[in-house]
């Protein structure tokens, strides 16, 4: 069975000007210790899916369909049985590290709360458990951090508190939104380091969310492409990264800035916007964008599965 | 952090002569004297009284002169309540005045701060909506309407309180209180709502959310301190004025608190009483802001001043 299993997913917002569809039929799941990317550019579904997985939605949004965590439905959760789940057994680290802790109170606090709260230790034991997180993430001195408050670490050690938070209750299921994002490149490759360090070790399963294609090939062995709110192909790194099947997924790898290219031929874009989710277009959602674009495409393709298990959503028969 | 409020205490040195100053030649500005009345007094007996309060002596002399007085704590004697020295006065009038502002502000920020975060908690429910109504009208309506109507509901028809008066007791002190407290309740429940939705609304909150804490944790102990920082700006200078006297609340109910002195003071060129209630304000204000900066260093450990620095 798999750890969770997110079945026909759709998230929507109520907005003035309309519905909102931030997700729609989404698919997809994980096991225990695997490691998933989701990648696609912004607006494109991936945050508020975790979001909804995590009962996190804005109050205009609402999710349907089911997030199954170890067979219980998610979504069908109230906040006190989703208490039991998050932050115990299901962590989420954020995309903003200067703001997503709490700057009032000192790390001590922050990190010592999630472990007395989930696991019923005393404060000096909740302590030590806390204290050897901080050095498992590499945060140095840590008896001298943890008094300190937010506004004492950089960004980086932010985001390795926030890594070192998020998985100090030894949760099932870690996820990654955008981590390293607002990071620098070196701390970038630190945090995916201790990601995938703190994997192995405690087997536990990632969900990245991210734009960044090298951090995904670098950390995950499944990745799924959204667009517009629809999974578009679901694959191995390999299939993604080297046969990919679905021309947006094409487009994003092209668009990766490369050395071993001549200069002249430019940095490569995609042309053209996503659509407006307030009104989706027929058919299939890239094909304004779409540079292989033919009549079928007014009608949606269906997902389709070659024999390898690699899943896509597009009417072509050829690697694209 | 010591170091640091022994320096904001000494701040207040300069201020408050800058204070005394200003007030001291506006007064002398303003037209006519102390002994000024509808029949004018006899030139003889106008220099005389002039002579004794050293109202003949050249103007900078004068103003030496009393701030000479107020470094040794005496305001001197009252032009108009000829009985009585000014710290009298104040010694009569400051407790009335101030048992009715703490009073009244404490429960506005108790009850203040209740129901702004009873609001924000049902942003736009019936809920809200009522509270914020109300708490609309708290702020809209002058203490002048509403002191009124609670005497006639509360003291007249029902008999429960006196309707005015003040012997120290909790009866007098209940209408004084609550007409003062509903306005500054108001404005504080409406304060609270917005900070709350706004804290409610962002990133760390989130966070908290993500570690599975109870929602009632999640208000106590993550957002409740960014919730109360305007508030706790807000409540300093409101304080200061509540407490140093409301003249329309001390003449409905008849209270001997300090804000009819200040009115009438200022009215018959009472120098001295006028200086004296100015003073004492200004003190009152740069303490309480002091306090409010304690309490802010307090909350927000961003503004916690180090030893080294």
């Amino acid at each position: 069975m798999s750890l969770l299993a997110v079945r026909n997913l759709d998230v929507n917002f109520d907005t003035p000007d309309g519905e909102v569809h931030a997700v729609t039929k989404l698919n997809f799941s994980i096991s225990a210790g695997d490691a998933l990317g989701i990648v696609g550019e912004s607006g494109s579904g991936k945050t508020q899916t975790m979001m909804a997985v995590m009962g996190l939605l804005a109050e205009n949004g609402h999710a349907s369909g089911q997030a199954l965590f170890k067979g219980h439905d998610l979504l069908q959760m109230d906040t006190a049985e989703l208490n039991h789940h998050r932050g115990k057994e299901i962590a989420m680290i954020f995309q903003d590290p200067m703001t997503s802790l709490n700057p009032y109170l000192s790390i001590e606090k922050q990190m010592v709360e999630v472990v007395m709260h989930h696991q019923g230790l005393s404060k000096a034991e909740a302590r030590a458990h806390a204290l050897e997180m901080l050095s498992a993430v590499r945060i140095p001195d840590p008896e001298r951090r943890i008094r300190q408050y937010p506004h004492e670490y950089s960004g980086g050690m932010r985001q390795r508190v926030m890594v070192a938070m998020g998985l100090v209750c030894e949760p099932d299921l870690l996820i990654a939104d955008e981590p390293t994002t607002a990071l620098d490149v070196t701390v970038q490759a630190q945090i995916c380091q201790l990601m995938s360090e703190l994997r192995r070790k405690s087997n536990t399963a990632i969900i990245l969310i991210t734009h960044d294609l090298g951090v995904v090939a670098g950390l995950c062995d499944k990745v799924l492409v959204m667009y517009a709110g629809h999974p578009v192909e679901c694959g191995s790194v390999e299939q993604i990264y080297y046969r990919p099947r679905h021309p947006y997924t094409k487009g994003l790898l092209d668009s990766v800035p490369r050395l071993d290219q001549p200069e002249e031929k430019g940095l490569h874009a995609i042309p053209g916007n996503p659509p407006n989710l307030l009104s989706l277009p027929r058919g299939c959602r890239f094909r304004e964008r779409c540079p292989k674009a033919f009549a079928d495409c007014v009608e949606a393709p269906p997902m389709s599965v070659d024999s390898e298990g690699h899943a896509y959503r597009c009417f072509l028969d050829e690697p694209a | 952090m010591l170091r640091h409020s022994l320096r904001r205490l000494l701040g207040l040195i300069p201020t408050l002569l800058m204070l005394i100053t200003v007030a001291f030649f506006m007064m002398r500005v303003a037209p006519g004297g102390p002994f000024d009345s509808e029949k004018s007094l006899p030139p003889e007996i106008e220099a005389n009284l002039n002579a004794k309060y050293h109202l003949d002596d050249p103007l900078l002399k004068q103003y030496f002169h009393y701030l000479g007085q107020v470094a040794v704590l005496d305001f001197g004697p009252s032009f108009q309540y000829k009985d009585w020295t000014v710290n009298e006065l104040i010694a009569q009038g400051f407790p009335v005045s101030m048992t009715v502002g703490v009073l009244a502000m404490s429960l506005a920020f108790i009850v203040g701060t209740l129901l702004g975060i009873a609001a924000a908690l049902r942003q736009n429910t019936r809920i809200d909506y009522s509270l914020m109504g109300v708490a609309m009208l708290g702020i809209s309506i002058p203490n002048f309407v509403i002191a009124p109507i609670l005497i006639l509901v509360l003291a007249v028809y029902a008999g429960w309180l006196p309707a005015g008066g003040w012997d120290g007791g909790f009866a007098s002190m209940v209408l004084p209180v609550l007409t003062l407290a509903l306005p500054a309740t108001a404005y504080i429940a409406r304060l609270t709502r917005g900070s709350m939705i706004e804290v409610l609304h962002s990133n760390f909150i989130r966070t908290a959310r993500a570690k599975g804490l109870p929602e009632s944790v999640v208000i106590r102990r993550h957002a409740l301190r960014p919730v109360l920082l305007p508030v706790i700006s807000f409540m300093g200078p409101a304080m200061a004025g509540m407490i140093s006297g409301s003249v329309v609340i001390e003449r409905i109910f008849s209270i001997p608190g300090l804000g009819s002195y200040f009115v009438q003071g200022a009215l018959n060129r009472d120098y001295t009483l006028v200086m004296g209630v100015v003073i004492l304000y200004g003190v009152l204000i740069i303490l309480l802001n002091f306090v409010v900066d304690l309490i802010y260093a307090w909350l927000n450990p961003k503004i916690r001043y180090d030893e080294t620095s």
